[in-house]
């Protein structure tokens, strides 16, 4: 993981709506991101983000199946590249 | 249960074992849709994670064994990040008070997203204890075009699979044939086929799962098409705030004026079975405690049945169809310049119906000072026992101007305004409590988004009727309490065998002995003895008015709100108002504040922190209106 961790990657905040991205890693506290894993945010998962919260700051995203909802400062900490099947 | 209660020449059989069951599962998989329909009991189920907070029991005869299921809080993991999590942990581990540790297991999942669900299917089963497989919603699965073979599952994972709708019944008589063989004491526990992973590691177990869905043929439904076509709307970043005013504004005409003709008829209803009882009661004590006390004081509140019946339709829409999980998302950027983040204002909004289960409900928040700061706000949210004594006086004081045509009146925007102003104080409150003795870093918010669905009939009208029991039970014990003490109280001291006029009695004194205190505010005594009596809960005080207007003469001609016109002036009314809406009144709210503070600090804080907000805001308004 750590190799593949390269200058593609950008920070989920950072994707636009139609783009598909790849999980790489989450730089949070542990607890946080056990939790975010067992709702879905696994390493190697695409995450897409969906509707955003009008005026607002929390963004859904979709992901393994389900739509969570996570705040900017929380989505500018998980690392994703871009995934080019995907995204159009 | 203990033997010593057991009868005597009862047969050998009849002291069956209760055998305990627990309901586990992520949440809003649909664990108390299950559990009401295995029990027949009614607990709340709705469409957002988190709705149950604690847990529930209930009992179910299969043969001669008594079984105990128990409804918990749902979970993810086995690892609780949360108050509601931490009771399904307890009740697991055999540590809650009051429960034995379950000797089976229920656990249902969502087979409409079985890839992340099955994870928790790990933990559980390594856990040994006989354990079915639910897979919940297939009628979901079915219309969305999604396949699971529930035989090759069982064989993978060495437990028994049932495929259910708990929502339409189908395939429930599986869960039945499971519980019998738990009575029975043959559900025993096979070693799983495939091999469980290292449960630490989600990645790993999530592959797991992956791997067991694929060998049971697993073929994940079309992505929900309808919810996302509504979220267009619902979010969309301009279309979706005026929804979301329109329908507060609609919900404040239609449970301002959509209810008057209902309760213009419970009024009369009442009006008129007064007036005959008081032609065939011969004149006595008793007529006049009937009629004063119990009709004008009971009668009072009753009719306003129709208007909280209303207000919990909109709130049981709302929670049923997935829209709350919405305008938790839209509220959390609000939420956070306070200090809060969205999950609180899941409970916040729950005490528009009642304070005390959205005290209950800050259990899903992860932050324990997060979660006190919610607790702490939560009364001043309007609920619904506010609504009487706001129609009441609004109905009196404010006149009905068209604002907007005849879709918006001047009182419905009066009542709007009320709700508003109690929310600005929770959030006012909420800045300043986590500015200081509450400050904390910050948890992330995360909220699962469900699928939208439609509120049923059956769901809304059971609710409905519940609401309605609670209510009705509420007048006819608190309520009818209060009115016969306070015409106990306002016929004594007796001089010469007759009652004194009521402002000398007992209650009167009462009432002017704290007049001094509350002249500031424009409240003469009657007021007085109202806000007494109202510590009880809030609407009593319609039903005191009610007693005391009624027996101060000329009782059924002149309407309550026509005595109170005429009792109060405009500021009075209005700092009435105020008081209302920020004064902590209820014996409940502060009892479950306790509970679930741990001690009497907190209540003790709260409510010398809003009665003393209450009265000064009172005194200012009453300062104010008068001398416009
Ligand atoms: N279509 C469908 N909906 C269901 C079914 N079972 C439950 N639901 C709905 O799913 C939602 C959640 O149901 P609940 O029973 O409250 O779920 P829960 O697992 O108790 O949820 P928490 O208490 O929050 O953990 C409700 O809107 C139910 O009406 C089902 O079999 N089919
Ligand atoms: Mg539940």
């Amino acid at each position: 993981m750590q190799l593949s961790f390269n200058s593609d990657a950008l920070r989920l905040v950072e994707l636009r709506d139609g783009e598909t991205g790849v999980l790489e890693k989450m730089d949070l506290p542990e607890d946080v991101t056990r939790r975010l894993m067992e709702l879905g945010f696994l390493p190697g998962h695409t995450v897409t983000p969906a509707h955003t919260a009008p005026g607002g700051d929390a963004r859904v995203f979709r992901v393994d199946g389900s739509e969570i909802a996570l705040r900017r400062d929380t989505a500018s900490r998980l690392w994703v590249r871009l995934d080019p099947a995907q995204s159009n | 249960m203990s033997d010593c209660c057991a009868p005597p020449a009862a047969p050998t059989v009849r002291a069956a074992r209760e055998i305990t069951i627990a309901l586990v599962g992520p949440p809003n998989s649909g664990k108390s849709t299950l559990f009401n329909r295995l029990t027949g009991l009614r607990q709340k189920v709705a469409n957002f994670p988190g709705v149950t907070v604690e847990h529930h029991t209930g009992r179910v005869r299969v043969g001669d064994a008594d079984l105990l299921l128990v409804d918990l809080p749902g979970i993810y993991s086995l690892a609780p990040r949360s108050e509601d999590e931490q009771v399904t942990h307890d009740v697991l581990a055999g540590s809650m008070a009051g429960v034995h540790k379950p000797e089976a297991i229920l656990l249902i999942m969502d087979c409409t997203n079985l890839g992340r669900h099955l994870v928790l299917a790990a933990p559980i089963l390594s856990l040994g204890i006989p354990t079915l497989v639910i897979l919940n919603m297939v009628d979901d699965l079915r219309r969305r075009d999604g396949e699971i073979d529930p035989l090759a599952l069982a064989a993978q994972l060495g437990a028994p699979v049932a495929l259910i709708s708990a929502y339409t019944g189908e395939g429930v008589e599986q869960v039945s044939a499971f519980l019998e063989k738990v009575a029975a004491g043959k559900a025993a526990r096979k070693a799983p086929v495939v091999q469980l992973p290292v449960l630490n590691d989600i990645p790993k177990c999530r592959a797991w799962a992956a791997q067991v869905g694929h060998h049971a043929d697993y073929r994940p439904p079309a992505p929900p098409l309808w919810t996302r076509r509504l979220d267009g709307v619902f979010l969309h970043p301009v279309i979706g705030p005026l929804v979301f005013v329109a329908v507060v504004l609609g919900v404040f005409q239609t449970i301002f004026s959509g209810a008057r003709p209902l309760m213009d008829g419970l009024q009369r209803l009442v009006t008129l079975s007064g007036n005959w009882l008081a032609t065939v009661l011969p004149d006595s004590p008793l007529r006049s405690l009937l009629l004063e006390g119990v009709w004008s004081g009971v009668g009072s509140v009753v009719v306003f049945l129709p208007q909280i019946l209303l207000l919990f339709l909109f709130i049981g829409v709302l929670e049923d169809s997935g829209y709350l999980a919405r305008a938790a998302l839209i509220a959390d950027r609000t939420m956070s310049k306070f200090g809060l983040q969205g999950k609180s204002f899941i409970p916040l909004l729950s005490a528009y119906a009642c304070a005390v289960p959205a005290i209950m409900a800050t259990r899903t928040i992860e932050n324990k000072r997060d979660r006190i700061a919610t607790i702490l706000i939560a009364p001043f949210m309007t609920c619904s026992a506010r609504l009487p004594v706001y129609t009441l006086i609004i109905a009196a004081f404010i006149p009905n101007k068209p604002l907007l045509g005849p879709l918006l009146g001047g009182q419905a925007v009066a009542m709007l305004g009320l709700y508003v102003v109690g929310f600005l104080a929770a959030l006012a409150t909420a800045r300043v409590l986590k500015s200081t003795i509450l400050r904390s870093g910050h948890t992330p918010f995360m909220l699962e988004m469900p699928a939208y669905r439609w509120p049923t009939f059956k769901s809304i009208g059971l609710r409905l009727i519940d609401r309605s029991k609670i209510f009705l039970r509420r007048a006819g014990t608190v309520i009818l309490t209060v009115a016969v003490v306070l015409w106990v109280l306002a016929h004594l001291p007796l001089t010469n065998g007759k009652a004194p006029a009521i402002a000398d009695s007992l209650a009167g004194t009462v009432g002017r002995t704290i007049e001094p205190l509350i002249r500031p505010l424009g409240f003469n005594w009657k007021i007085g003895v109202g806000l007494v009596s109202s510590l009880a809960a809030r609407e009593v005080i319609i039903g005191t008015l009610g007693t005391i207007y009624g027996m101060e003469g000329d009782a059924h001609s002149v309407s309550l709100q026509t005595a109170l016109h005429g009792d109060l002036t405009t500021g009075g009314a209005c700092a009435l108002l105020i008081f209302f809406a920020f004064a902590m009144q209820c014996m409940s709210t502060m009892a479950v504040v306790r509970r679930e503070t741990g001690g009497w600090k907190w209540p003790a804080v709260q409510f010398t922190y809003m009665s003393t907000l209450a009265y000064v805001c009172a005194f200012l308004v009453n300062q104010t209106v008068s001398r416009l």
